[in-house]
Parts: C-alpha cells; sequence; structure tokens
C-alpha cells in the first residue's frame, strides 16, 4: 500500500536580518491511515512542519522539498485551486486555541455549515453539522449551534473546532498542540473523543505536541524534532528504548511517582546533534 | 463544559448601568460645552450691548438692555440663564438674519447633513476597499500607492482643493454646476420636506431639479469624500494586517475557503467592528470640514452660517452653531459605541 | 536625530554606536537613536519629508536673501498687477502688484512661527496636565480628565473659530486658539505614560528622600513622558498648518498685509477664474510643506512605533 503522505527532505527557512534562517532542517517521514506523533520544544519547528503539509507557511518562509506528496498528489507544485480541492475535503487541521482558531463574530452553526457546504452536500450541510456535533458528544447541538466563540468554554470550543474539521470526513488531520490550551481536567476526554473519531474512521492523523508521555499514549509511533530536525523516529511502544540521548533527556525529565532522580535532571544539549542529518 | 451564561443571567442591571453611566456622560459633556462656549462669549471684546442696540443708541436704551441681558448679576447666575435657554433651545436672535438663532440652524443643519452624508458614502464606498486592497497586498505597489494618496488627502488644505476643484470641473471644463445647492430656477420647482434636496426632489419626481442638485453636490462631496476615504483606507489597512494575522484566518484556509472570502467575509467582518468607530469619527470630522468646504462653495449650510456670523461679529449665533456642532459630534459618538456593541457579538453578550 | 546626520561616519564610531554590549548608559542611547537613524534613513517618504522641513527651515532663515522682491510693497500698479508666472516674476504678480513667489517665501516665516508656537504652548500644558493627573490620580485626574474630554467633544477647528471670534482676528489670536484646541491629546498621552511609570522604584526613591511633588513631576516625570509627546506634536504639525491656513483663509488669522498663506489664497479667490495662479502658488506651498511634515511623522512613526513595523 502506497503511503498517504510521503515527506523527503522538507526544509522551511525564514529571513531574517543575518540572512534566512533554516526552521526546519531536512525532515523526512511517510505516514499511512496511522497516529503519528511529533513531539519537540517549542522552536524545534514541530509546527511549521504541519503547516507546510497544508501549504501554510507564512508568506515570508519558504518551504522546499524533495518530495511532499499526498496520496500521490505533488503539493510542491500545487495550485492554489488544488489547494482549496485538499483542505478542509481531505486533509485539516486543529489549532492550540479555540479562542483564537474560531472566527469570533461568527456562530458556531455558521462555520460549521461553511465547511460542509465547500466541499458538496449543501442540502443537508445543517444536519451534518449538528449530527457531526453530537459525535463530538456534544449534548445540546443546537443552543452551541448558534452560540458565539466567546459563549463557549475551552473544552466546547474544541471540540466544536474538531467537528468543524472532520466533518468533511477528511483522509488526514494534523492536530497541532490540540489540547494545550485547555484546562487539565478537560484534555484527556477532548483527546479521547479526537482519538475515537480517527480510528473509528480510519484517518491518518499527526499529533503535534511537546508532551512526550501524551503523545505516546495516543500514538502509534513518535518523531522526536530537535532544532529543525529529525532526531529519532521510534514505535511509541518502544520508546522505553530510545537510543538518542536528546529523546532519553525529555524521558527522564518526566517527574515519577516512585522515587526517580530528584532534583529532575535538566535537559543537556550537545552541539553534534545539530550536525547528525535527520 | 457547558455554555457560560452569566453574561445573560445578569444581562438587565448591567444594561442599566451602562445606560446610565452613558446618560452622565453625555449630560457632564453637555453641561462641559455649555460652560466653554459661555465663556468664550464674555471673553469677547465686543460689547454685547452694543452689539443689539447699536452705536447711536441713547444711554436709557443701552441700560434697559443691559439689564435685559443680565449682565449686571453675578457670572454664575448669568451662566445659569444661558444654560436654561440654552436647554430650550434658545439661543436668541441672529443679528444678521434677525430671525431666532434655532430656526436658523434648523435651516442650515440639512444643507451640511446631506453635504457631509454623500462625502462619508463616497468616503466609505472607496476607503474600506482601497484599504483591504493595500492591507492584502502589504508592501506592493498598490499599498505604497494607497499610502502616498493617502497623505496627500492629509496635506491639501481643503478650501484650496475646492477652489482647484471649481477652476478645473466647473471653470474650465464645465463638468459639474458651480457654487450654490441648486440653480435658482429650480429652487421652487418643489417643495421643501425634508430639507435634503436630493431626497425631496427624488420623492417628489422632479428629475431635472433632481440632476441639477446632483451636479451642485458632487464636487463638494467628492472633496469631502476624498478626506474621509484617506483616513478610512488608512485604518481599513491596520485593522485588515491585525486580522489577517489571526488564527481564524489559518483555519478559514484550512477549510478551503477561497481567499477572497477570507478577505471580504471573516476578516472585514472582524475589522468591521472598529471600522464603525472611525467610520464615526470621520463622519463628525467632514462636520468640521464642511465650515471650510461650505465658504468654498458657497453652501448655505452651518458651515458658512457660522463664519457669515463670524465675520459679522454675531456672538450668539457663533455659539449657537459651535454647540450644535459639539452635540451633534457626542451624538456621532455615543451611535458609534451602540453601533460597536450591535456588531461586536463579544460586546453584545456582556451587556 | 537630525544631529546625528552631521557626525563622520568612521568606521570607529559606527562600530561603537552598534556595539551590542553598551559600556556606559551614554553610549546605549546614542547607540539606540544611531539605530532608529539607520531605520528612518531606508524609510523613502520619510527623508523626503525631512528633506522639505529642512529646506523650509532654510527658506526661512534666508528669505531676505532668497526673494528676489519686498513681499509688502507691489511694483507699479497699472503695469505690473496680476501678471501670469515669468522669468521675472516666478510665480506671477497678485492685485497689488506684488510678486507671489517673494510673499510665499516671506510667508514661510509666519508658517514656521506659527508651529513653533503653537507647539511652545500645547506641549507644555498638555504635559502638565496629563503628568499631573496621572501622578496625582483621584479627583485631580477625575477632574483633569474631563476637561480634557469636553475639549476633545469639539471639533477642533470649529472650537478654534469660536475662540478666534471671542478674542478677534490676528495671527497672535489664532495661535492662541490652535493652541488651546491642540493640547488635550497630548494630555492624555502624557497622563498614559505617566500611570506606567508612577509607580516605578526610582519614583519611590525619590519621595522617600523628601522631594516635593512638583519637583517629582518637573524633574523625574516629564522627562519620561517629553520623547512620546514630541513625537506626537510632530505628527500632528501637517494639522496645525491646516488650521492655521484655514482660520488665515476666513479673513480670522493673519491680517493683511502679511504673506500667510491661507490669506493669499482668499485674496487671489476673486480672480480665480482669469489670474488662477494667485489663489493656486500659496495653495501649493501649503501643500508641500504639510505633506513634507506628514511624510517625516509617517517615517518617525514607522522607526518609533514598534507595533506598526510589521
Amino acid at each position: 500500500m502506497s503511503p498517504l503522505l510521503d515527506v523527503r527532505n522538507l526544509r522551511i527557512s525564514f529571513p531574517s536580518r543575518q540572512g534566512p534562517v533554516e526552521v526546519v532542517r531536512g525532515v523526512s517521514f511517510t505516514l499511512g491511515r496511522e497516529r503519528l506523533g511529533i513531539v519537540g520544544e517549542s522552536g524545534s519547528g514541530k509546527s511549521q512542519t504541519g503547516r507546510a503539509l497544508l501549504g501554510l507557511t507564512p508568506p515570508s518562509g519558504r518551504a522546499t522539498a524533495d518530495r511532499l506528496e499526498f496520496d500521490g498528489v505533488d503539493l510542491r507544485h500545487a495550485t492554489p485551486k488544488t489547494w482549496r480541492s485538499l483542505r478542509g475535503a481531505r486533509m485539516s487541521m486543529v489549532m492550540q486555541d479555540p479562542k483564537f482558531s474560531l472566527n469570533p463574530v461568527m456562530t458556531i452553526g455558521k462555520q460549521l455549515i461553511e465547511a460542509v457546504k465547500l466541499h458538496g452536500g449543501k442540502a443537508e450541510a445543517r444536519d451534518k453539522s449538528l449530527a457531526m456535533l453530537e459525535a463530538v458528544q456534544i449534548r445540546d447541538p443546537e443552543r452551541v449551534m448558534a452560540a458565539y466563540p466567546h459563549e463557549l468554554s475551552g473544552g466546547m470550543g474544541q471540540r466544536a473546532m474538531i467537528a468543524m474539521m472532520l466533518v468533511t470526513e477528511p483522509d488526514l488531520l494534523i492536530a497541532d498542540e490540540p489540547t494545550s490550551a485547555l484546562d487539565v481536567t478537560v484534555q484527556i476526554e477532548v483527546l479521547r473523543i479526537l482519538d475515537n473519531l480517527v480510528t473509528q474512521r480510519g484517518m491518518g492523523l499527526i499529533f503535534i505536541s511537546h508532551d512526550l508521555h501524551l503523545v505516546s499514549t495516543f500514538c502509534d509511533r513518535v518523531l522526536v524534532m530537535y532544532a529543525g530536525q529529525v532526531v529519532e523516529e521510534i514505535d511509541a511502544a518502544d520508546l522505553q528504548n530510545a537510543r538518542h540521548p536528546y529523546t532519553r533527556g525529555l524521558l527522564n525529565c518526566l517527574p515519577k511517582i516512585e522515587g526517580g532522580v530528584r532534583p529532575l535532571p535538566v535537559l543537556t544539549r550537545d552541539a553534534a546533534w545539530l550536525k547528525a542529518g535527520g | 463544559m457547558t455554555i457560560q451564561s452569566e453574561g445573560r443571567a445578569s444581562a438587565l442591571p448591567g444594561w442599566l448601568f451602562k445606560l446610565g453611566k452613558l446618560t452622565a456622560t453625555v449630560a457632564f459633556t453637555l453641561f462641559g460645552l455649555l460652560l466653554v462656549t459661555f465663556l468664550i462669549g464674555r471673553v469677547v471684546p465686543v460689547d454685547p450691548v452694543l452689539s443689539v442696540v447699536g452705536d447711536r443708541a441713547s444711554p436709557s436704551t443701552y441700560e434697559k438692555v443691559y439689564l435685559e441681558l443680565g449682565l449686571d448679576r453675578p457670572l454664575y447666575e448669568q451662566f445659569y440663564l444661558y444654560a436654561k435657554k440654552a436647554v430650550t433651545g434658545d439661543f436668541g436672535e441672529s443679528l444678521l438674519t434677525k430671525k431666532p438663532i434655532i430656526s436658523d440652524l434648523a435651516r442650515a443643519f440639512p444643507a451640511t447633513l446631506e453635504l457631509a452624508t454623500v462625502g462619508i458614502i463616497i468616503g466609505t464606498l472607496l476607503g474600506i476597499p482601497a484599504g483591504v486592497w493595500a492591507a492584502v497586498r502589504q508592501g506592493r505597489l498598490i499599498d505604497q500607492l494607497v499610502r502616498i494618496f493617502g497623505l496627500v488627502g492629509y496635506s491639501a488644505p481643503i478650501f484650496w482643493l475646492g477652489l482647484m476643484g471649481l477652476l478645473l470641473f466647473y471653470a474650465k471644463w464645465e463638468l459639474v454646476a458651480g457654487p450654490g445647492r441648486i440653480d435658482i430656477s429650480y429652487e421652487y420647482s418643489f417643495t421643501s420636506t425634508t430639507g435634503l434636496m436630493l431626497l425631496d426632489t427624488a420623492m417628489q419626481g422632479q428629475w431635472a431639479a433632481f440632476r441639477n442638485v446632483v451636479s451642485h453636490i458632487a464636487l463638494p462631496a467628492c472633496l469631502l469624500g476624498y478626506l474621509s476615504m484617506a483616513y478610512i483606507a488608512r485604518m481599513t489597512r491596520s485593522f485588515m494586517l491585525n486580522e489577517l494575522a489571526q488564527e481564524y484566518v489559518v483555519t478559514a484556509r484550512v477549510k478551503g475557503v477561497a481567499e477572497w472570502r477570507i478577505i471580504w467575509v471573516h476578516a472585514l467582518r472582524n475589522a468591521a467592528v472598529p471600522l464603525v468607530t472611525v467610520i464615526a469619527l470621520s463622519y463628525a470630522n467632514l462636520l468640521e470640514g464642511s465650515v471650510l468646504t461650505e465658504t468654498v462653495f458657497a453652501w448655505p449650510g452651518l458651515g458658512q452660517y457660522l463664519t457669515n456670523s463670524l465675520q459679522n461679529a454675531d456672538m450668539n449665533a457663533v455659539l449657537g452653531g459651535t454647540l450644535l456642532i459639539g452635540i451633534v459630534f457626542v451624538g456621532l459618538n455615543i451611535f458609534s459605541d451602540l453601533l460597536y456593541t450591535l456588531l461586536d457579538p463579544r460586546v453584545r453578550t456582556r451587556l | 536625530m537630525t544631529s546625528l546626520d552631521t557626525l563622520p561616519a568612521k568606521p570607529g564610531l559606527r562600530q561603537w554606536l552598534l556595539s551590542e554590549q553598551p559600556s556606559s548608559r551614554r553610549q546605549a542611547r546614542f547607540g539606540q537613536s544611531y539605530r532608529a537613524w539607520l531605520a528612518f534613513r531606508s524609510n523613502r517618504l520619510g527623508m523626503i519629508g525631512l528633506g522639505i522641513v529642512v529646506v523650509l527651515v532654510l527658506v526661512a532663515i534666508f528669505a531676505g536673501f532668497i526673494a528676489p522682491y519686498d513681499p509688502l510693497t507691489g511694483g507699479d500698479l497699472r503695469t505690473a498687477r496680476l501678471l501670469p508666472p515669468s522669468w521675472d516674476h516666478l510665480m506671477g504678480t497678485d492685485d497689488l502688484a506684488r510678486d507671489i513667489f517673494s510673499r510665499i517665501v516671506y510667508g514661510s516665516r509666519v508658517t514656521l512661527v506659527v508651529v513653533a508656537l503653537v507647539a511652545a504652548i500645547a506641549t507644555p500644558v498638555g504635559l502638565l496636565v496629563g503628568t499631573s493627573a496621572g501622578y496625582f490620580g483621584g479627583w485631580v485626574d477625575t477632574v483633569l480628565m474631563r476637561v480634557t474630554d469636553i475639549f476633545l467633544a469639539f471639533p477642533r477647528l470649529i472650537l478654534a473659530l469660536a475662540f478666534v471670534a471671542a478674542l478677534g482676528p490676528g495671527i497672535e489670536n489664532a495661535i492662541i486658539a490652535i493652541a488651546i484646541t491642540s493640547w488635550p491629546p497630548y494630555a492624555r498621552l502624557a497622563r498614559a505614560e505617566t500611570l506606567t511609570i508612577r509607580n516605578a522604584e526610582h519614583i519611590d526613591a525619590i519621595r522617600l528622600q523628601g522631594a516635593s511633588s512638583l519637583r517629582i513631576i518637573w524633574g523625574h516625570v516629564v522627562p519620561l513622558c517629553l520623547p512620546s509627546v514630541i513625537i506626537r506634536v510632530t505628527l500632528d504639525m501637517a494639522g496645525i498648518i491646516l488650521t492655521a491656513a484655514g482660520l488665515g483663509f476666513l479673513g480670522l488669522g493673519a491680517q493683511p498685509p502679511q504673506p500667510e498663506w491661507g490669506a493669499m489664497i482668499a485674496a487671489g479667490r476673486r480672480f480665480l477664474i482669469d489670474f488662477w495662479w494667485v489663489a493656486t502658488m500659496p495653495g501649493i506651498a501649503i501643500f508641500i510643506v504639510s505633506l513634507g511634515f506628514n511624510f517625516l511623522g509617517d517615517g518617525l512613526r514607522d522607526v518609533l512605533d514598534p507595533k506598526a513595523q510589521k
């Protein structure tokens, strides 16, 4: 089976006063209908990688790759029209904070229905939207449809966002820190909903997070990124046997209930990691 | 995890509180307007009695008017009388027209209103697209052009632009009618009901007169429109740049929304909220611009009334006009506040 | 910033200015100004504006050398009235046979005086009101800010008109009227700045040393508010010029025979159609000068307002 997504040597650079700065430096991976986690600290390039897959690199930046294919479509030379037919319909993304990622002056219903209508299905758009809101376990979908984003709690907002991104039944979902802006109590609940939907529909999922532990519970495979490069790729189950010192460092930083090291070790960084190609 | 409803539960008291606060602010500002105009009236070097009775009045007439005007009483009492009269719309009689100032103002106001309204419509219809376009093409040629065009609008004295306009479009190319609101030959072809000639002529089907009015208003309205456009375009640009950098724009792109729809529906709808204030403010500024424009175009509005009164040292008329413009100014500010509330669901819930 | 323009661009000095580790506060401050200057220099419109303003100042200073004729007394009324532009009279002559170019050159002095005096009156008033309101807070703040709001409730030109009407026409009164209507925004700005520094520790320290409020405000708060207020005043200068010209046009500003640009336009209005240059030339002068101030202000804002830079 050919992979859903094939990325070879993805590089993203931004101009600065001292010349272009590469924030993603040669990332390669493939993805089937599975759940892939990308982990790294802030600034490691994980979010930019996710956005580049959707062609959403900011205009000042430049993304290049030897290969960037989604289900056989070459994304490197995609026209705006191709992008529009892919985005929403076949690949979509859930972002960090529903407070900012939902349009504040449109009702949830309007935003959901817009997503459905864009990819056919004008007639049953409303029913579909309501059904989707129920699928993300919103008990009173009619009321949420009429609500503005600021009237919803963070957890509700993020569920609405997930509903909006999945209502078109895409093949690939990129979740960029989907729960970091939420209360801890809500995080797991929202993640379970997301996880269930993705598994039920047999979609590909890219889960971007700084939380190694979280990623390992919800994903099949994990990419660890450091300074724009993939330093380790490992099955979630094998995480304990990770070899790269950075991954080990991340693992050791997690506090353990039974004793463990105290004080928690500080991440050490080695300049040599920067040279090791990904 | 449920819909937050505390905003709605406490809607009524919050609404009342805001209304009360608004009323207090308005009352205080109007009081201040009265006080300022009163004080200006007191420092005037022209003897108010002389301007009523003339130079050759006998000492007894002088004395009588002096007492009539209440000039023998202490200042605070004079202010009280002034405020009492002003509140009932009594600003005294104009020296120039020999009519009550309030009726003069009532006649002049529609002319200014009509001019400023057509001006703001032109400014908004051109300014918003120009600003949006400049924001979308930030840093490119069109952005620079809009910026320079705007700065030119800020820099040119409006009365001079008006004169140049008259010289070229009226005298040289004869594209528009000259000064005034309407040609004398049309002036009595319709009855004035609203005082807005465009509306009156159109409602009564007097199309020849309507065309004449349009031809008169075109030049001054375009001029005022240009001024407000410069400001509106600049603010639209900066609001749009802010909105286009928001995450919900990325969400819309992820959904596959077409770029034009992202710009004109998603982003502009958000930028519209602060833009309302900008448009109301530039509408108010057009009232100010009308003083000079009306002088140039012999437009029988508030501005011309004000300058005519000024040049004849008709202080009561000047103060009446100033007060009226001040009140309209305050009114527009409140109006834009209310509109803001209507447009922004976040504020609406808080009410 | 202009003073830095004259500094020799020796590599040593440049390095000293751009040093990442300034060794003294003075060096840090100079370095910051130099960086701002470098940013400003790359702003083409801003540089054009600066050039126009510099030329205006030079013309005003050397008006006596530049103007070929006397601005107040005209030539022969029978032969030299309302002459079109020519080599003898670059911008033609007016109805009193005066050379328009010479009058415009001398008019630059009037314009500069108006701008300078308005700034010199309105800035201290705004600073004083704003810093006092911000520093004392409480009812002082409420009263002062309400008064400021009332002044802001009038359109500027209208209020200036009313003041001139009360004080009587004339350039001095026009200046006073414009100044009276100009200070409220500066007061607001100064108050906002004061609020951010009022509780700073070094202000507390001075207070503990027993300094009087007046001394603290004048010696420590005002200097901190000054830069932003000065920028704001620069941004307003084009508006001041236009207001002054408007008052002059209405016959309420400079009185004849003073060569004030707005009044010159008003005088030329009567001959607009047959002798267009009389009203056109002074208008061009006003336009260019206020465009210069606008370009300058726009450039300054780009450099100094980090939010607008993006």
